[in-house]
């Protein structure tokens, strides 16, 4: 999709969106709240109408796709919807009729962890039982592409390892995945690519291990000094952060860790905490859509 | 699956919702049965002499099967739809490849299952306990309930896509629905020329009735179609089928 945009009234939710994704391939949107991620999904998904913009899902334009574009797709919206009424296995083998390769219910049942559930009706289902129930109406057509708004918020840990399991099992089938997800982690365990997107633009975009510069940005080094002593005191530049922990940014690790290291033996120190690491998704993802008033929330024309 | 197997699928599953969902089996199904009790019990034996001095339950019988349909199809759809709408269930839908017309043509064929039961349980009833005698023509039945089933259902969808929420959807689809039955002479005949009538007359109701009676009318010579009022009924299903097309919305209002 190419220079996409999209106005509600006088609000900019999307300011320029241009992105690729390749078939067989996994595609996270990261970003704040009102960011503008299920605006764009749900143009792709053909929910809302762009205001300009050119966009293409498995290509054809979704504001005109229509049923043959529709079986090829699966869906899962943000907020979860399901008809209270019926079970598990009722709705799933309905909306199975739907789409001329189903995948078997029982089956799609068991991805989704709801085996033991197939039987009970939607509305006594917990809310995480729900979600799942949604991811599963989502593939139970055997879809090329699927869309995840969101998809494990609300997931216990163990229904999140889950659902990426299902995931992978997705990909190794070879569908193309498009999602979204505020954890971080999941980004990293799922995508082949990620862009962060912030005031209904991108901000950055690339694998998730090299992101905003991850591979390449400064090693850190973090540590705690016994009392009496300061950062002052280290042959390095170092400065102490508001908790008391000192933090020193390098290009050259081997080296400062060895002046360091020596320092700290020679004085007779301990370096509590002693911690070696390049940012973590998370953190460049935090740098990324700190914006300058810090409001990264859709901008007025 | 081919489009007709498509629709009975559909069919099926509205159903088993339709069935399970206590506010439609309830409000939409019990109710007119619990009104043909109580009034046709309280009425036995009574006299209309506005129509030529049949028995009351002879033309309240198919007053409640026209009570029954609109309600059946009416107010469980107006009800209904908003309810999906509102919920997420529709927009939901709409990301599926079901086409829009099979989900209506199964809503449509499944409130005319839930018409047929009724009609045939209160002709049952009528017949059994209060002395009713079965339509001398059934054509002229079975065509004025598939239209009228068809107009209320059109007429449930338009409603609900002018319900703004789904909390305002009972009192604004069931307040003007029994206001309806009560002028449209659904528990009594309204009299020939009163202004109540007339206004009645604008209506769809009033004329269902009347369709659905003819074949009943023990006084009634002829085929048992009566002409006008199949004509306002079919106006109004173009009309409300307008209305639906125009405004429907697969998502809730933002
Ligand atoms: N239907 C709508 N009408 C008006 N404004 C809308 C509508 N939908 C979204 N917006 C606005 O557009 C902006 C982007 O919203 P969007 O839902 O795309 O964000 P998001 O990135 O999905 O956020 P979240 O993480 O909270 O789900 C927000 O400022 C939101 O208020
Ligand atoms: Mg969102």
């Amino acid at each position: 999709m190419r220079d996409l945009r999209k106005s509600y009234g006088d609000v900019v939710a999307v300011r320029g969106v241009d992105f690729t994704v390749s078939a067989g391939e996994v595609f996270a949107l990261l970003g704040p709240n009102g960011a503008g991620k299920t605006t764009t999904l749900e143009i792709l998904e053909g929910f809302r109408e762009r205001t300009s913009g050119e966009v293409a899902v498995l290509g054809v334009d979704p504001a005109r796709g229509g049923r043959a574009l529709r079986e090829r797709l699966g869906i899962v919206l943000q907020d979860t919807a399901v008809d209270p009424f019926l079970t598990v296995r009722e709705v799933l083998t309905r909306n199975a009729g739907y789409y001329p390769r189903p995948r078997p219910v029982l089956e799609v049942i068991d991805l989704v962890g709801l085996g033991e559930k197939a039987e009970q009706r939607v509305q006594k289902l917990s809310g995480g039982q729900q979600r799942r129930l949604d991811v599963a109406l989502g593939i139970v057509g055997n879809p090329e592409l699927v869309f995840l708004d969101e998809p494990t918020t609300g997931f216990d840990p163990s229904a999140r390892r889950s659902a990426w399991e299902l995931v992978r099992g997705l990909i190794d089938g070879g569908t193309t995945i498009v999602l979204t997800t505020h954890y971080m982690d999941e980004a990293q365990a799922l995508a082949d690519r990620v862009a962060v997107i912030a005031g209904g633009q991108i901000v950055a975009a690339g694998t998730p291990e090299t992101i905003g510069g991850r591979d390449t940005a400064a090693v850190r080094i973090r540590f705690r000094l016994p009392p009496g002593r300061s950062a002052q005191d280290i042959p390095l530049l170092a400065e102490a952060g508001p908790d008391g922990e000192v933090r020193l940014h390098t290009e050259d690790e081997v080296r400062d860790l060895h002046t360091l290291t020596g320092w700290a033996l020679e004085a007779g120190i301990e370096l509590d905490g002693l911690t070696v690491d390049r940012p973590s998704l998370e953190d460049v993802y935090l740098e990324l859509v700190a914006g300058p008033d810090d409001e990264p929330a859709a901008v007025t024309r | 699956m081919n489009s007709v197997a498509l629709v009975g699928h559909q069919v099926r599953y509205e159903q088993k919702t339709y069935w399970r969902n206590p506010q439609s089996a309830f409000f939409t199904f019990a109710f007119p049965i619990m009104f043909l009790v109580i009034f046709a019990s309280l009425n036995k034996g009574q006299r209309i002499k506005d129509l030529g001095n049949i028995s009351f339950n002879q033309y309240y019988i198919p007053a409640i099967i026209a009570f029954g349909v609109m309600s059946a199809c009416y107010s469980s759809l107006a009800i209904g739809l908003t309810n999906r709408r509102e919920s997420g269930v529709l927009k939901r839908l709409r990301g599926t490849p079901l086409p829009a017309w099979t989900y209506f043509s199964g809503l449509l064929a499944s409130s005319v299952v839930v018409c047929v039961l009724l009609t045939a349980i209160t002709v049952t009833v009528g017949v059994l306990f209060y002395n009713v005698s079965a339509p001398h023509h059934l054509l002229p039945l079975f065509v004025a309930l598939v239209l009228g089933a068809v107009t209320f259902s059109a007429l449930g969808v338009a409603v609900s896509a002018l319900t703004p929420n789904a909390d305002a959807a009972p009192a604004i689809v069931q307040f003007p629905f029994f206001a309806l039955a009560f002028i449209s002479g659904t528990f009594f005949p309204t009299p020939k020329g009163s202004f109540i009538a007339h206004l009645a007359a604008y209506f769809p109701l009033v004329h269902f009735t009347n369709a659905v009676f003819a074949p009943f009318n023990p006084l009634q010579r002829g085929t048992g179609f009566v002409a006008h009022d199949l004509e306002v009924l079919a106006l109004w299903a173009v009309g409300s089928t307008f209305v639906a097309v125009r405004w429907f919305r697969w998502e809730p209002r933002r």
